[in-house]
């Protein structure tokens, strides 16, 4: 998909696809510099979440690639990557909707 | 002239001051070349325990280093010779020196004599790593309670010392305890010498 929008992109420069706007769901993506994306599927209007994209790559870095069992390209099964994104997405929830 | 700083080069690595500070190291860097040291383990043995052994045998050997600095800088040249002394030396100094802050408990085993638990919330070289389900009670706690042992067995009070997870309720992460057992000898050392 990234390299597809880079040939099909008016601008200049494009490296890929940051937001994707759908009817009921925003598509936010961060590359990593290696290549890595994210992706995060949120309600459309969400704001910050490429604040909450930064903090995701770098749990990434933490709990995942410091983990001596985990293999790169698998799936990710790292109790403490779960537990940390789950606390990251709570709090963000509470902070920007108050609920 | 550019790069000539005011620390002194030792063209000889043996000249060099043994008290020269305390450096700290990025947690960050450490943790890679942990993970680096369990993965390279992994590829070399059949099972756990084997792995749990050799995480063991690299602890021992930087715990036996680790006593030799310690009671150079801190301690003058002194070694403990009590049981409580050497409990206390590896709950507070050693635990300060590799991890930056005591120990969060130290207890005696209720259930024998000559078992005593040194605990901690969550161990510094645990932090970044989640034991997938399929390795049972694999604990990479086995580097420090090394540590322990090579500690232990260098001042004279040879030991057996595992870590394990213990869980406790409302927390999410099981703690972890080091457990030392000491030998026979030291129990029937320490009597004698009125502990």
């Amino acid at each position: 998909m990234h390299a597809i929008s880079q040939q099909l992109s008016p601008t200049i420069g494009c490296t890929g696809i940051d937001l994707l706007e759908a009817d009921t769901f925003d598509l936010h993506c961060f590359q990593s510099l290696t290549g890595t994306k994210f992706f995060v599927v949120c309600e459309p209007g969400t704001l910050y979440m490429d604040v909450l994209l930064k903090l995701i790559y770098e749990l990434y870095t933490d709990h995942v690639l410091k983990n001596p069992f985990y293999e790169m390209e698998m799936p990710i099964r790292c109790e403490l990557f779960d537990l940390n994104l789950f606390q990251a997405v709570q709090k963000d929830r509470v902070a920007l909707l108050g609920r | 002239m550019i790069g000539v700083g005011k620390i002194k080069q030792y063209s000889n690595v043996l000249d060099k001051p043994l008290n020269k500070g305390k450096q700290e190291v990025s947690l960050s860097a450490f943790a890679f070349l942990f993970s680096e040291l369990v993965q390279y383990n992994q590829t070399q043995v059949d099972n756990i325990a084997e792995l749990e052994r050799r995480l063991e045998d690299a602890g021992y050997a930087v715990g036996a280093r680790v006593l030799e600095l310690l009671c150079h800088r801190e301690r003058g040249n002194r070694r403990e010779t009590r049981l409580l002394g050497i409990l206390s030396f590896v709950h507070s100094t050693v635990w300060k020196i590799l991890f930056g802050k005591v120990a969060d408990s130290l207890e005696k085993g209720t259930e024998h004599e000559d078992e005593y638990m040194i605990s901690e919330k969550e161990l510094l070289v645990n932090r970044f790593i989640s034991i997938p389900k399929d390795m049972g009670t694999f604990n990479c706690g086995a580097f420090v309670a090394g540590i322990v042992r090579g500690v232990l067995d260098g001042s004279g009070f040879p030991a057996v010392v595992t870590a394990h997870f213990v869980p406790m309720e409302g927390q999410q992460r099981p703690r972890t305890t080091i457990l030392i057992k000491f030998a026979e000898e030291v129990l029937r050392r320490e009597a004698r010498l009125g502990g």
